[in-house]
C-alpha cells in the first residue's frame, strides 16, 4: 500500500483559527412544519435543546427509538435542515452564521455522512470508481490525474476493499451489502473527512458483516476521525462509543460515558431500553403495563414538561409542568429526571 | 426423545435454485422435527437457508426454487404431495406464517377489518357478521382496539402493523405459525411487546412456532430448542439454553462471538472471519472449512453427518471436532 496522505493535509492547509477541534451542539432547536393547517401553521417540535460536542478521534452514540430526532441531529450537522434556536459548531466556527467563510463545500469536506441502506445510496449506474473519484475532484482540486486514483485506491484498501483496482470497476449490484457500505465509508472518507455521521450504519446488514463494519469504523476513530453513531441498539452504542446519549422524543433525557449509562442508568427510558434488549443468557423480562399502554406524544413548540411520562412508571404531578433540569450522577454522567434529582 | 408423534416431520428436505450458473442447493438434506405446542427457532446468516425452508413447510416455492428431495409431513399429511385444494385449506388453517416485513404483507387499499374477514370467509362457512365478530376479537387478543378495523394499514406504526400480521395469522388458530424474522424492523422496546403478548398467546393456545431470526438473544428468550444453520445445513441442534451457553459447533461459537452485548466484558470482537459459503460451488468436505480456525485434514475430506451427542446434553452437531474448540 502507498503512502497514505492523511485527512488533515490532503488538499487545503487546515483552517490555522480553529479554537477548539471538534463538533458543539448548544440548545439545539428544530421545528417541522406539519402540513395540515394552511392558514394557522402548526409545527412539530424535533429536537428540543439538545446540546453534545463530538471530539476528533472519538464516537458520540445518540440511542433511541425511530422518531426520536437522531437523524434530524446529523441533518442539522450536514446543514440539511435549518435549526429554530441553537448554535451548532464545527471547529468553533458557527456553521449556520452567514457571515461565516464557511461555504457548503468546506463543510462537506470535513463533515460527510454514512446512510443506513447501502443498496439506496449508492448510484446503481455508476461504478464504485465514480463514487469515490467526484468527491475527490470536488474536495481536494489538488490532487490531479493519477494521484486521484492512486489516493481512491489507497481509500479502498483502507477500508478493506482489496484488491482496491478490481474493486473500483465494479458496480454497486457487483458487491455485497457489507462491501457496498464499505464503498460508503470510503466514500465518506475520500473528502479529507474529519467527522463522520453514520445514522444506522450496521442495521440492514447481516450480522456476521455487523462487526466488520464497527470494527472498521473503530480503526478510522484511531486515526482521528470523530463519530456520530446514531442507533437504537444501545449494545453496539456501548461497543463502538466512548459517549452515549440516549433520546426520547427529541430530548436528551441520559448522556455520558457508554459505560456509565449502560452500567448505571438512570432515566426510566434508559432503563427500558435496556430491559428491552434481548440479550444470550439473560432471562426474558416482562413489561410494566405503564410501558405498554402509552403512545408516543407529539411534541410542539407549546408541549411542557418531560416526554416521557405518559410511558412513565416513577410519573409525579411536577413531571406534567416542567422538563427537569440535567443533574450530574457521575463524572461524565447526566440525566433530566425528578426521580433521580429528588 | 419425546415418545409423542411430531407435529412436523422434516425429513431429508433438499431445495434448488436453479440458475443459469448451476444449481444452488439452498437447503441440503435438513431434518427436523416440531412437536405440538414447542417453539423451535432457526438461526444463521441471510441466505443460509432458514426463509427457504420456512416456504418449504407450506409448499409456497415457485420457480426458480425446486423441491427436490425430502419428505414435510403435517400430522402424518404429506404437504408435498398435497392436491392444490388440499393445500389451500392446509395453509392458515394448519400452518400460517409471519413476514418480516408488515408493511409489505398487507393490503395497502384494503382495511384491517377487510382483510381479517376475508381471512376466515376464505376457510369456513360462517356469516359476515360473525367472521367480524371473530375478527375484532383477534384483534383485542393481540393488544388492539376493535375500532382499529376500520383503518388502513398505512395509518397504523410499524409496530401496530405487524400486530396486525400476526393477529391474521392467529385468527383461524392454527397448530403451527411459522414466524420469519417478526420483529426484525422493530424499535427494541416495541419488538419487547411483541414478544411478551405472542409468548402470553402461545401459553394460552398453545400452538407451536418456527420462529426464524438472525437475534440469538431473542430467540434464547422463546425458543425451546435452536437449530443452527449454516449453507443449508443444520449444523447444531438442541436444548436453546444449552445451545447458547454450551455451543459445541465452531460455526455456533462465531455467531456468538459477533453480538456485542450490553453487560458482558467489553473487548474487540472479531466474530466470523471470511465470507459465506457461494452455493455455486461447494468443497467436498465441510461446508464451513474456509472460516473454521479447527479445520483439518478430515474436514476438508469428509463432509461431517449430524450426529448425536451428549455433551452433556443431547445435542445434533455436524462436526468433526466436536469439543475440542472452545468458546474464547
Amino acid at each position: 500500500m502507498s503512502q497514505w496522505i492523511s485527512p488533515a493535509t490532503a488538499g487545503q492547509a487546515v483552517d490555522v483559527n480553529q479554537r477548539s477541534e471538534g463538533i458543539e451542539v448548544e440548545n439545539l432547536v428544530i421545528d417541522f412544519a406539519l402540513d395540515n393547517a394552511m392558514f394557522k401553521r402548526q409545527y412539530m417540535r424535533a429536537l428540543n435543546g439538545v446540546s453534545f460536542t463530538i471530539k476528533a478521534g472519538q464516537a458520540l452514540a445518540l440511542v433511541g427509538e425511530s422518531g426520536s430526532g437522531k437523524s434530524t441531529c446529523a441533518r442539522a450537522l450536514c446543514r440539511l435542515c435549518q435549526p429554530a434556536e441553537g448554535v451548532l459548531k464545527l471547529n468553533g466556527k458557527d456553521i449556520n452564521d452567514t457571515g461565516n467563510a464557511l461555504s457548503q463545500a468546506q463543510l462537506a469536506k470535513q463533515v460527510q455522512m454514512i446512510f443506513q441502506d447501502p443498496f439506496g445510496s449508492l448510484n446503481p449506474v455508476h461504478t464504485v470508481r465514480h463514487h469515490l473519484s467526484r468527491p475527490i475532484r470536488i474536495h481536494i482540486p489538488d490532487l490531479k490525474g493519477d494521484a486521484i486514483e492512486e489516493y481512491m485506491l489507497d481509500t479502498l484498501e483502507r477500508v478493506g476493499l482489496s484488491p482496491a483496482k478490481q474493486t473500483a470497476d465494479k458496480f454497486p449490484h457487483e458487491l455485497s451489502g457489507g462491501q457496498r457500505q464499505r464503498v460508503a465509508i470510503a466514500r465518506a472518507l475520500s473528502t479529507g473527512a474529519k467527522f463522520i455521521l453514520a445514522d444506522e450504519p450496521i442495521s440492514m446488514l447481516d450480522v456476521s458483516i455487523r462487526l466488520g463494519i464497527l470494527n472498521l469504523m473503530a480503526d478510522m476513530k484511531e486515526e482521528g476521525i470523530g463519530f456520530l453513531y446514531i442507533t437504537h441498539d444501545i449494545a453496539t452504542a456501548r461497543y463502538f462509543a466512548e459517549r452515549t446519549a440516549v433520546m426520547y422524543v427529541g430530548h436528551m433525557v441520559e448522556w455520558g460515558t457508554s459505560d456509565s449509562v449502560t452500567q448505571n442508568p438512570q432515566h426510566p427510558y434508559t432503563q427500558l431500553l435496556i430491559s428491552a434488549v434481548p440479550e444470550v443468557g439473560r432471562k426474558r423480562s416482562t413489561t410494566s403495563q405503564e410501558h405498554t399502554k402509552s403512545q408516543i406524544p407529539l411534541w410542539t413548540p407549546v408541549s411542557k414538561g418531560c416526554p416521557f411520562t405518559g410511558r412513565c412508571p416513577k410519573v409525579r404531578p411536577k413531571c406534567h409542568a416542567q422538563m427537569p433540569d440535567v443533574t450530574q450522577v457521575a463524572e461524565d454522567h447526566f440525566v433530566r429526571c425528578f426521580d433521580y434529582s429528588e | 426423545m419425546s415418545i409423542r408423534e411430531p407435529l412436523l416431520s422434516i425429513t431429508d428436505l433438499c431445495v434448488d435454485y436453479i440458475t443459469d450458473d448451476g444449481n444452488a442447493r439452498a437447503v441440503n438434506q435438513v431434518n427436523l422435527d416440531i412437536h405440538a405446542g414447542e417453539t423451535v427457532g432457526l438461526a444463521g446468516e441471510s441466505g443460509c437457508g432458514k426463509s427457504t425452508l420456512a416456504f418449504s413447510i407450506a409448499n409456497l416455492h415457485s420457480a426458480p426454487a425446486l423441491i427436490t428431495a425430502g419428505k414435510i409431513k403435517f400430522q402424518g399429511q404429506d404437504v408435498l404431495t398435497m392436491s392444490e385444494e388440499e393445500l389451500r385449506q392446509f395453509r392458515w388453517s394448519q400452518a400460517s406464517m409471519v413476514f418480516q416485513s408488515a408493511m409489505n404483507a398487507l393490503n395497502p387499499v384494503l382495511t384491517i377489518g377487510d382483510q381479517l374477514v376475508d381471512v376466515v370467509l376464505a376457510h369456513e362457512t360462517v356469516t359476515l357478521a360473525e367472521a367480524q365478530k371473530r375478527s375484532e376479537a383477534v384483534l383485542d387478543m393481540v393488544g388492539m382496539h376493535a375500532s382499529r378495523m376500520k383503518s388502513y394499514p398505512h395509518q397504523l406504526s410499524g409496530g401496530m402493523r405487524q400486530r396486525v400480521v400476526i393477529a391474521i395469522a392467529l385468527i383461524l388458530r392454527p397448530k403451527l405459525i411459522i414466524m420469519d424474522e417478526p420483529t426484525t424492523a422493530l424499535d427494541v422496546v416495541v419488538e419487547m411487546e411483541i414478544m411478551d403478548q405472542l409468548y402470553d398467546l402461545k401459553e394460552e393456545f398453545g400452538f407451536a412456532i418456527l420462529f426464524i431470526s438472525h437475534d440469538l438473544g431473542l430467540m434464547g428468550q422463546i425458543a425451546d430448542r435452536i437449530g443452527i444453520m449454516y449453507a443449508g445445513k443444520i449444523v447444531e441442534l438442541g436444548n436453546a439454553e444449552d445451545v447458547l451457553s454450551r455451543p459445541q459447533h465452531p460455526y455456533t461459537q462465531g455467531l456468538l462471538r459477533s453480538f456485542p452485548t450490553i453487560h458482558g466484558p467489553k473487548e474487540r470482537l472479531e466474530g466470523i472471519p471470511g465470507h459465506p459459503l457461494n452455493l455455486l460451488s461447494v468443497p467436498t468436505g465441510c461446508y464451513f472449512q474456509e472460516r473454521c480456525s479447527l479445520c483439518e485434514q478430515i474436514c476438508v475430506d469428509v463432509m461431517p453427518s449430524i450426529e448425536q451427542y451428549k455433551v452433556p446434553e443431547e445435542r445434533q452437531v455436524a462436526c468433526h471436532k466436536v469439543g475440542q474448540g472452545d468458546v474464547s
